[in-house]
């Protein structure tokens, strides 16, 4: 028995030092609610953003409401009983041990029950697979650990990329310091769709089962390697709408997640040309073969992007950023002294390496160079050298 | 002769016994070489419970980093191979081999059967458990760790694991080898070594459950080894059943996996529906309600649940009728199962109740069984399911049917028949100390997860949003002290009755003087049961309920 005080008076210090824990760290880490993904101590579904959705949520509450019903009712019955037919109040027990009347109704009311339930379900499946007259389609495709998106049909066509967790979110996983409203959410690339267009969502997977889903639409597909699924939604508002991998992929599971940016109209045309002119930088054919005059003015653009902030619009560069304009390294005759330090940087860092640019770039901006200001060495440099370079 | 240790009572059994001292083993011998149906129990029951301690101690684990959000305890790497092993352990090494424990000490007793049909069949069945359960907890130490694909142990993600995932394909062989000679020899001794006068339709119903369940064990057993096979083929031998590189199918193996799954969650909760069909009637001082529909329903239960598998894939992309099939007969089985819970409240009316241990967790597991079984109507709603399915809802229903449902069976089970068992009776108060304890800290564990699954927290997270952080905290606190109920449970409940500290049973420790209250054959021999019963069989009363002349 002494035991016994003595480990529950343990309990209640350890019980009282964690709840002045759990409240101060509560307030520590304090967090709001994210519009379009989960909200603090969320009770209920997140608000619909599709038909679809909503449907979900009625379902949901019917089941709720039906179910909470027949369980309030039920174990009404069997608390009168356990209260009333109790030994301790001198119940003597009655003998009757079966009744087919009665099985026969509780097993029929109950079988009407469940098709009722099932009749409005049904509605909702067959609208849930219906994939047909999409107007965009894009292919969702999981890799470990990260969404790649190609749009593929529609207005987009073309347009594909990689989203991937925020790098910082994930260090701050590791650090065991969390914090933000959007923590484990964030990516660096958005899957941007129109508001109030049926997009359908093509799934797929790179290496192993993966899962796509966005509470807010109601959505979630596997995306299963080897496999092409299908999904839709239609999304009524506009905003940031987040989810997360939904199938056990290996251990960064939950850090992969999905932002579904809904934008207006306008907005996703001008979101669509934008991609269109980054993948057409990206995608560059490295064995074109370019005249100087296209090459020159290709050049002056990357330039402007990327050098013009250090060695000045007129290639003068200033103080230890050397001047282009008139540099021996670029007027001479051997172009893979410039070409390495384009692609290697110089000075330590100071001049960092370009690698990232394409090779079609890289050949612009030094043929760009070398062909202008007073620098008129009539040098072209194609991307192929550029290829052989690296 | 106490079954449990070795104390020189007096066997009796309703028939001139001489004391046949040493004709059954001691020492080590009596256990490594076990043939007796009542050792074999024991010896299955304790393996049960250390496997529900290692389980246990994997999901503290997992709910201590889930504390709070961000990495403290474990990397993701470690997480998912707790997830996955606290998984296995608990499903095959806790929850099968307690209720097949439960079938070898009871049944026998129950039929009026002098042992199993098939005795070292039997000893072999719980002793191949040992070096399972060893690979499985050793798993952790292999290189790589132990297998992190969930229990569920999907394709192609099972083709990464190291070489813990051929350890642990081979336990499970190992272990549903064991479950099917278990069946096999439940079965063949319900079937023919019940007492003359017992015909089936007078059985006891845990007899029944078990008889149903052992045919479910049998049907999907071989299943699972063919997925597990698959597997370790894929692995090891240049096959691709699942791997879509080389023109595999991942989403066979699911069909293939829970074609074996869904049967085996039923496998886990009939014998529970058994045990309380005897707690309840016997508390209630009234015949169990509607036998003959129980049985159908079981039976029914058992069926449907062949054609349901499918409803853990909602989301792998089944065409339209695929899913409005499932849904349908997965909705159906609702049916049934209601038809048990009205019969049990049916018993209890109008009886005469007391409330001691093993009728509070009976009712307990009715009531919070319930919910369980309410939260999986909702998501057999297949547009629900498409929200729910892979969350936290998810978790929150299946622990709330296989341990508010089986494992509290399993406790008021315990209760009711330890004094049989050990001879003496345990502490009221402490019974209702795990009942409270229990109860309380399972639903705080347990009801968040509703929220954080309605809310889109997936399964099989190490870290999360911050918003899902309070119910995780509280969740995490409630596990902590489920956890702790459970040692309390051994320590100061099951150790002191296995030690033969304690009131002295009766041979009816739950009938009145009038004898009204507990029924069956295993209350005709005295408390704790001698080491041989029924070495002949008894004549019975015709309700087949009491043994007479």
């Amino acid at each position: 028995m002494k035991i016994m005080k003595a480990l529950w008076q343990q309990a209640g210090r350890v019980g009282l030092g964690l709840g002045a824990w759990l409240a101060s760290s509560a307030a520590l880490a304090s967090v709001n609610s994210l519009p379009g993904g989960p909200a603090v101590n969320q009770l209920n579904l997140h608000p619909p953003v599709t038909r679809i959705a909503e449907e979900q949520h009625f379902l949901h509450w019917m089941m709720l409401i039906i179910c909470l019903v027949i369980f309030v009712g039920v174990f009404a019955v069997m608390f009168y009983s356990i209260l009333k037919h109790r030994k301790s109040l001198g119940a003597k027990s009655a003998s009757f041990h079966e009744s087919t009347t009665v099985e026969i109704v509780w097993t029929i009311v109950p079988f009407l029950i469940v098709i009722g339930m099932a009749l409005p379900a049904t509605k909702v499946v067959v609208a849930m697979k219906d994939t047909t007259n999409a107007d965009i389609t894009v292919k969702a495709t999981g890799y470990q650990w990260k969404w790649g998106y190609d749009y593929i049909n529609g207005e987009g066509a073309g347009v594909s990329f990689l989203s991937t967790l925020d790098a910082t979110h994930r260090q701050m996983s590791d650090a065991g310091q969390p914090a933000g409203d959007d923590y484990l959410l964030k990516v660096d690339n958005p899957l941007v769709v129109p508001v109030n267009k049926k997009i359908r969502v093509i799934t797929t997977a790179n290496d192993v089962i993966h899962a796509w889903m966005v509470p807010a639409f109601g959505v979630k597909q596997d995306a299963i390697p080897g496999f092409v699924r299908d999904t839709w939604f239609r999304a009524e508002k506009t905003g940031d709408f987040y989810g997360q991998c939904a199938e056990l992929c290996g251990k960064e599971h939950a850090y992969m997640p999905i932002h579904v940016k809904v934008v207006t109209d306008e907005e996703y045309s001008k979101w669509v040309e934008e991609q269109q002119k980054l993948m057409q930088a990206r995608a560059d054919d490295p064995t074109k073969v370019w005249e100087l005059a296209d090459l020159v003015a290709r050049g002056e653009k990357v330039y402007a992007a990327n050098c013009a902030a250090c060695h000045k619009a007129d290639g003068s560069g200033a103080g230890p950023i050397k001047a282009l304009d008139g540099s021996a390294i670029v007027l001479d005759a051997d172009k893979s002294k410039q070409i390495s330090i384009l692609l290697n940087g110089a000075g330590n860092g100071a001049m960092p390496a370009w690698k990232q640019l394409s090779d079609t770039e890289i050949a612009a901006v030094i043929t760009y160079v070398k062909n202008s200001w007073s620098n008129k060495t009539g040098t072209l440099v194609q991307p192929a050298e550029i290829t052989a370079a690296r | 002769m106490s079954a449990v240790l070795d104390n020189h009572g007096h066997a009796a059994g309703g028939h001139a016994h001489d004391d046949h001292a040493h004709d059954h083993p001691h020492g080590w011998r009596r256990w490594v070489f076990a043939t007796n149906h009542k050792d074999i129990g024991t010896l299955y029951l304790l393996f049960s419970f250390a496997m529900l301690m290692v389980g246990g101690v994997l999901a503290l684990l997992i709910r201590a980093e889930l504390f709070q959000p961000g990495l403290q305890v474990v990397n993701p790497e470690l997480f998912n191979q707790l997830t996955t092993m606290h998984g296995l352990i608990m499903v095959f090494g806790a929850i099968m081999p307690a209720f097949v424990g439960f079938a070898n000490w009871m049944i026998p007793l129950q039929i009026g059967a002098s042992d199993m049909a098939f005795a070292r069949m039997n000893n072999f069945s719980f002793w191949l458990l040992i070096p399972a359960a060893i690979m499985l907890v050793a798993s952790f130490f292999m290189p790589g760790g132990a297998p992190a694909a969930g229990w569920t142990l999907y394709a192609p993600l099972t083709l990464q694991m190291g070489p813990s995932m051929d350890a642990a394909i081979f336990a499970m062989h190992i272990m549903g080898a064991s479950s099917i000679m278990g069946s096999i020899n439940i079965i063949v001794t319900i079937l023919n070594m019940r007492a003359p006068g017992m015909t089936l339709m007078k059985m006891p119903m845990f007899a029944w459950t078990w008889l149903i369940t052992a045919y479910l064990l049998i049907a999907v057993m071989p299943v699972l080894a063919g997925a597990i096979t698959m597997t370790l083929t894929d692995r090891h031998f240049g096959t691709a059943f699942f791997n879509p590189a080389g023109g595999g199918d991942p989403v066979m193996y699911q069909h293939i996996f829970w074609f074996f799954g869904h049967p085996e969650v039923y496998i886990m909760i009939l014998p529970a529906f058994g045990i309380i069909s005897h707690i309840v009637p016997a508390f209630a001082r009234k015949r169990l309600f509607g036998y003959t529909s129980m049985v159908y329903a079981t039976a029914s239960i058992a069926i449907l649940s062949f054609i349901v598998w499918a409803h853990h894939m909602f989301t792998t992309g089944m065409p339209v009728t695929g899913q409005l099939f499932f849904m349908y007969a997965t909705m159906l089985i609702a049916v049934p199962t209601g038809v048990k819970i009205f019969n049990w409240i049916a018993t209890m009316w109008r009886g005469s109740m007391t409330f001691e241990t093993p009728m509070l967790f009976a009712v307990g597991f009715i009531f919070v069984f319930t919910m369980g079984g309410f939260t999986g109507l909702i998501l057999s709603v297949a547009p629900i399911d498409i929200q729910l399915q892979d969350t936290y809802y998810v978790v929150a229903h299946f622990h709330y049917v296989l341990v508010a449902g089986s494992l509290y069976a399993l406790f008021a089970g315990y209760y009711y028949w330890a004094p049989k068992w050990t001879g003496v009776m345990y502490s009221e108060t402490r019974g209702k100390i795990h009942f409270w304890g229990s109860l309380i800290f399972f639903n705080i564990t347990f009801f968040p997860m509703h929220f954080l699954g309605l809310a889109g927290m997936p399964r099989r997270y190490a870290d999360y949003p911050m918003q899902f952080a309070d119910f995780n905290a509280i969740a995490s606190v409630g596990a902590f002290g489920f956890g702790l109920m459970q040692v309390y449970f051994f320590v100061f409940i099951v150790l002191p009755a296995m030690m033969g500290k304690g009131e002295k049973a009766p041979q009816r420790p739950w009938n009145d003087p009038d004898g009204q209250g507990a029924e069956g054959l295993e209350w005709e021999v005295p408390s704790p049961a001698p080491f041989h019963t029924f070495e002949n069989p008894p004549k019975l009363n015709a309700a087949a309920t009491k043994v007479v002349g």
